[in-house]
């Protein structure tokens, strides 16, 4: 994946220097061990300033949502499905954008590595299979695949499903994962032990809305959560409005949610809220056979009616 | 200035007497990080975390606050009357706190006492507890506290300084407050002074030299609002934000909140929760009008707040205290050091700065 970045600059100066976009999307090298940041190139001696490893887990999409130029975007699998949906829900243009497709194998998860680690980590060195940790008085050669954001090591789309460009050529696909054994644990909860289930999960929520924030399927002029007439939710800490907002945003995810990971990724009290939307991810799968953001062209089910549903309740 | 000695092994039972008088405050380490919790009889103080992973502000300052409770039973004589509710302003003490987060108390009580006005729930909050500091030994890389005015040993918003010195802690006394918190805990044995001093301040330039990341803020008062207000880096400094409230809740120094009624059948609360200024409804008029109705002017008035516009106002530095909170917990990796740089080396008119 280290390789890409010839390639990804090579892509990205000429659609600048063609005229093709305006603006390539991508990531520069972060200021902290783990992190990069979603930047933007206008020229191309701008987009020198690109890196691409396995820190690059912001779900870029997110930066598309209703802009008006013409846009180059670096796009893994994830971000190409979100892409999907972004057209389908008229967010941006197809013929906007030129996207070019990143096969991924993964974005390592910089809270769990932290975790690993009583003291501060300094530096983290990378190669095609493995990374390096060091910090004061330790140093720990990981395989990747060890410590890869829990969205990344079950992905089945690791390849971008829509691509204009490609920087290299596609990669295996995993077949042989179980997408859902932690949403099949919860489920055979009983009601009582759910609710306390959420209950711990959600209690270090701070409502930064982070995970509502990093995620490219939020993107309301107006959350539910920020309507003053009339209010919805309650802004205090009470358990009842924060369930209510996480609740309501998975909801609203129904059939759209990639599994992308940005916003447990952006969570800062690490709160997995992924449990809610893999949920309903598993839901549209047994019930429609669907996976989001895989085809512009077939509207979501929760956008269409057939007269055939099994169910009854709907005829 | 007083200097005490306190043995490791006199460290447990000590804090078992201050139960008796103070609520405690510690660092406690919860799932993969440590926060500032209440502590109960039997639990200790976790001082080996680096740094919190949230501010200590909510101990002084909690998210969410209720102030008044009201009925709306027309049946009730008091009904549609604002009644204070029941506060706790007993003695606490907040044990293990790191001078960065102290420092920023006294920042933020610029905004809560001040000539014109004094908030009362702050305020008295403030004045019963009592700050009983951490040296702070280990320095993440993005601290930078000694150029945001304090530094790791920096005593001056504390009550009392405690300094790891091997088997025993040692506690630099800094004000009444502190001195009471001793008695109670019955640590009472002092040390020559001038001697510890001595040590102190070479142990302190030793944690001081681990710092390694600055900031530049000489320029930032007299450059012109307006030039920075206009500058051009705001575009590429705003374009990874999300306009999440993370920053703003995990700073020391933010203290912006809203205000909201709750009602619940007849019964009803006026509460006040922290508000960002990165969120969109933080300005929203009642016209509809938002003054700051794009990602950019919000990511814009978050640092020209901390950076000039305090600057401006208070002359007391900049609205930070160098925790680096903000940097390690950014989801895009914003990082003030940058945006810092830009500002304080921004030339009218020009495009970009070097950091």
């Amino acid at each position: 994946m280290l390789s890409y970045i010839d390639k990804i600059k090579e892509i990205s100066k000429r659609l600048l220097k063609e005229g093709q976009v305006d603006m390539v999307i991508g990531f520069r090298k972060g200021t902290l061990p783990m992190m990069n940041e979603p930047h933007f190139a206008r020229s191309p001696e701008a987009v020198e300033h690109f890196v691409w490893d396995s820190n690059c887990g912001i779900n870029l999409c997110n930066y598309l949502t209703s802009r008006t130029e013409k846009i180059g975007i670096l796009a893994k699998g994830c971000d190409s499905r979100n892409i999907v949906t972004h057209i389908i829900e008229n967010k941006i243009k197809r013929d906007q954008i030129v996207i070019i497709g990143v096969p991924c194998k993964g974005m390592i998860d910089r809270r769990k590595i932290s975790a690993m680690f009583a003291g501060e980590i300094g530096e983290v060195i990378e190669d095609d299979n493995t990374i390096t940790v060091k910090g004061k008085g330790f140093e720990k050669t990981i395989d990747k695949k060890d410590v890869l954001q829990q969205n990344c090591a079950l992905c089945i789309h690791r390849n971008p499903v829509i691509h204009d460009e490609m920087v290299a050529d596609a990669i295996e696909e995993q077949t042989d994962v179980d997408r859902y054994t932690d949403v099949r644990e919860i489920e055979a909860l009983s009601p009582q032990e759910k609710a306390t289930y959420f209950e711990k999960l959600l209690e270090p929520c701070i409502r930064c809305y982070a995970c509502r924030n990093a995620c490219p399927l939020c993107y309301c002029p107006t959350c539910f959560t920020d309507e003053s007439r009339p209010q919805w939710v309650g802004k205090g800490q009470d358990l009842t409005d924060v369930s209510t907002f996480h609740f309501l945003r998975a909801y609203h995810c129904a059939g759209r949610c990639t599994d992308c990971g940005a916003c447990e990724r952006s969570c800062p009290v690490g709160i997995n809220m992924r449990v809610f939307t893999k949920k309903l991810e598993k839901d549209c799968l047994e019930l429609f056979g669907w996976e989001a953001g895989l085809d512009p062209d077939v509207r979501p089910p929760l956008d269409t009616y057939k007269p055939g549903d099994p169910d009854d309740f709907i005829k | 200035m007083k200097i005490v000695q306190i043995d490791k092994e006199d460290w447990e039972n000590g804090i078992k007497k201050l139960f008796e008088v103070y609520r405690l405050f510690a660092p406690v380490k919860e799932a993969d990080f440590h926060n500032f919790k209440q502590i109960e009889a039997g639990q200790l103080p976790d001082l080996s975390c680096l740094n919190t992973r949230l501010s200590p502000k909510s101990i002084i300052y909690p998210q969410s606050e209720v102030m008044f409770k009201y009925s709306l039973d027309e049946n009730e004589e008091d009904h549609h009357i604002l009644k204070e509710v029941d506060k706790d302003y007993s003695p606490q003490a907040v044990i293990g706190i790191r001078p960065c987060d102290a420092k920023a108390f006294e920042l933020v009580r610029l905004n809560f006492d001040s000539p014109d006005y004094k908030d009362p729930y702050w305020l008295n909050a403030y004045e019963a507890t009592t700050l009983v500091g951490l040296a702070c030994e280990s320095p993440c890389s993005s601290c930078f506290c000694t150029t945001a005015g304090c530094g790791p040993y920096h005593a001056e918003a504390l009550d009392l300084l405690l300094i790891d010195n091997g088997d025993q802690y040692w506690a630099k006394v800094i004000s009444a407050k502190g001195e009471a918190f001793l008695a109670a805990a019955g640590w009472t044995v002092a040390v020559e002074e001038q001697t510890a001093l001595k040590e102190i301040e070479v142990k302190k330039r030793a944690a001081e030299d681990k710092i390694s990341a600055f900031v530049k803020t000489d320029k930032l008062r007299e450059i012109e609002t307006n030039d920075l207000y206009t500058a051009a880096f705001w575009e590429e400094v705003s374009f990874s934000c999300i306009n999440c409230g993370t920053c703003t809740y995990v700073c020391p120094t933010c203290w912006c909140f809203d205000i909201q009624d709750e009602n619940r059948g007849n019964r009803g609360c006026r509460m006040r929760n922290w508000d960002s200024c990165m969120y969109p409804l933080f300005t929203l008029h009642g016209s509809g009008h938002n003054p700051r109705g794009t990602q950019l002017h919000r990511v814009r008035q978050r640092f020209m707040h901390k950076l000039k516009y305090f600057v401006d106002k208070y002359d007391a530095g900049i609205q930070c205290v160098g925790c680096g909170r903000c940097i390690r917990l950014c989801p895009v990796n914003i990082d003030i050091r940058r945006v810092c740089g830009y500002m304080n080396s921004h030339v009218a008119s020009a495009d970009t700065c070097e950091v």
